[in-house]
């Protein structure tokens, strides 16, 4: 079971002291953690434990949050994130997200919600946007359902399609890293289960981090967890050790359900 | 079933073939070794019982981490369940291929041998036993995992012939009585892998239909 060195993984994404700041209060205080390459890593934790916070910090969400601010690094594949010379947008174009709600542009044909972000930089040929948003739908699970109504509303979705349309929106520019924030907390079972189903397929191509509150869901889809506690990581390891024989007492109290 | 949930058991069942393999391997070159007096037939069984001690480990660790991490419900819990139980089984089995083969090296040893004890027809109907338990687990065969508990009375009748033949000769020839306690022992050893297959058979009729069936008699 852990014959697998951690350390032979290539990492995509790194975090060197990282602290979130919101005014003098530190949400997340010094993480340093390696995100390995095509794998998924779940971050666990209660509620206010500032796992959604250092997700938030990995694309530059908190440019965007006022009197919040980030000290320490974060690299992908060793460049700075926050690099000042770099475009924000750029950097989200690399590191895509799916939040807790599906966020389609409700009255935005279907078709038009999976190549809005092709279309924000400018790029209208019509054969590339057709293709895209057939190989993003694809990936995303969807392309079956929704083949022969593309231009109907992503709004007349069901709540697990629309999920799965922000999925295929996100990987539409063809990020190397997905976050994905509570991704199924507000869907049914059968489309939870869709969508655990679409994150082990889509690690072949790309890099995926989920916060959850389900620590079910993080034994059941990730290769790694990350166990965050009051602004702190408290372990980082395979999710296989963390869920049969995690190092820290706080963990193991956690994932037993002793507190959380 | 999730589908990881499904493509973990898919490759642990896989696992639970080869060790199958190995151990039945194992059990028929020990045997082979008694009656070729092959030493280094028998000396290949007791070195390549650390293996099948690693591939014990190695299955009961990923039984434990799908419980861990899957959390498996009625049937797939009592899969799991009984393959944690199997594995040691054949962990066993293993074990007693390594004492039939020091028997045989103590045999060679002893540089005497009598070819009326012959244990080919035992080897087989236990092995045969331990192999349909096993098929009964993977293919879910009800008839099968009871076939097996039967058959478990066919080798006991075999063992205790083998008993009764080393009582008669033991009185007959006192001094051979380092020779025949060694072909009582392989006899033993091949009436407990019996036991044994009987036990992976029990946990299977359990695994389908959830019944524990064990000290029943």
């Amino acid at each position: 079971m852990t014959t697998e060195k951690i350390n032979e993984q290539k990492i995509r994404l790194q975090t060197k002291d990282l602290t979130v700041w919101y005014g003098q209060t530190p949400g997340v205080k010094d993480i340093s953690l390696d995100i390995y390459d095509k794998k998924v890593t779940a971050f666990i934790g209660p509620s206010g434990c500032g796992k959604t916070t250092f997700l938030r910090a990995l694309n530059r969400m908190h440019d965007l949050t006022r009197g919040a601010r980030v000290t320490g690094k974060a690299l992908i594949d060793g460049q700075d994130i926050y690099d000042p010379k770099l475009d924000p947008v750029i950097i989200r174009r690399k590191i895509g997200m799916v939040f807790q709600k599906p966020t389609p542009f409700p009255t935005m044909s279907i078709y038009d919600n999976v190549v809005a972000g092709l279309k924000l930089v400018g790029i209208r040929d019509r054969k590339l946007l057709d293709e895209v948003c057939e190989r993003s739908l694809k990936q995303a699970a969807l392309w079956e359902e929704v083949k022969d109504r593309l231009k109907s509303p992503g709004g007349s979705l069901s709540g697990g399609q629309q999920q799965r349309l922000s999925i295929a929106r996100a990987l539409a520019v063809e990020p190397e890293v997905l976050l994905m924030d509570e991704p199924t907390s507000s869907l049914d079972p059968q489309s939870t289960t869709r969508i655990e189903e679409l994150i082990g397929e889509l690690k072949e191509q790309v890099t995926i981090i989920i916060v959850t509150h389900n620590m079910q869901q993080a034994s059941r889809v990730s290769d790694y967890t990350a166990f965050f506690y009051i602004g702190d990581l408290i372990e980082f390891d395979k999710t296989t050790k963390i869920f049969t024989n995690p190092d820290q007492k706080r963990t193991e109290e956690y994932i037993t359900g002793q507190f959380g | 079933m999730s589908k990881y949930l499904q493509n973990e058991l898919t490759k642990l069942k896989k696992k639970f073939y080869e060790l199958c393999a190995i151990v039945e391997e194992d059990v028929r070159n020990a045997v082979k070794s008694v009656y070729e007096g092959n030493v280094n037939l028998a000396q290949k069984v007791i070195d390549k019982d650390r293996q099948i001690d690693m591939m014990e480990i190695e299955i009961e660790e990923d039984c434990l981490k799908l419980l861990a991490l899957y959390q498996p419900v009625a049937i797939d819990l009592r899969l799991i369940i009984s393959m944690l139980k199997i594995n040691s089984d054949l962990e066993r089995i293993g074990d007693l291929a390594v004492n039939i083969s020091e028997r045989s090296v103590k045999i060679i040893g002893l540089n005497r041998k009598d070819d009326s004890f012959d244990f080919t027809d035992m080897c087989e109907k236990a092995l045969r036993m331990v192999k349909d338990s096993i098929d009964a687990m993977i293919d879910f065969d009800l008839k099968k995992a009871e076939a097996v508990i039967e058959a478990d009375d066919e080798v006991d009748k075999l063992h205790e012939a083998v008993f009764g033949k080393i009582k008669t000769a033991v009185k007959k020839s006192p001094d051979s009585f380092e020779l025949l306690s060694q072909y009582l022992t392989i006899s033993r050893s091949l009436e407990r892998i019996g036991d044994h297959a009987t036990n992976i058979a029990e946990d299977v009729v359990y695994m389908i239909n959830g019944t524990i069936i064990r000290h029943q008699t």
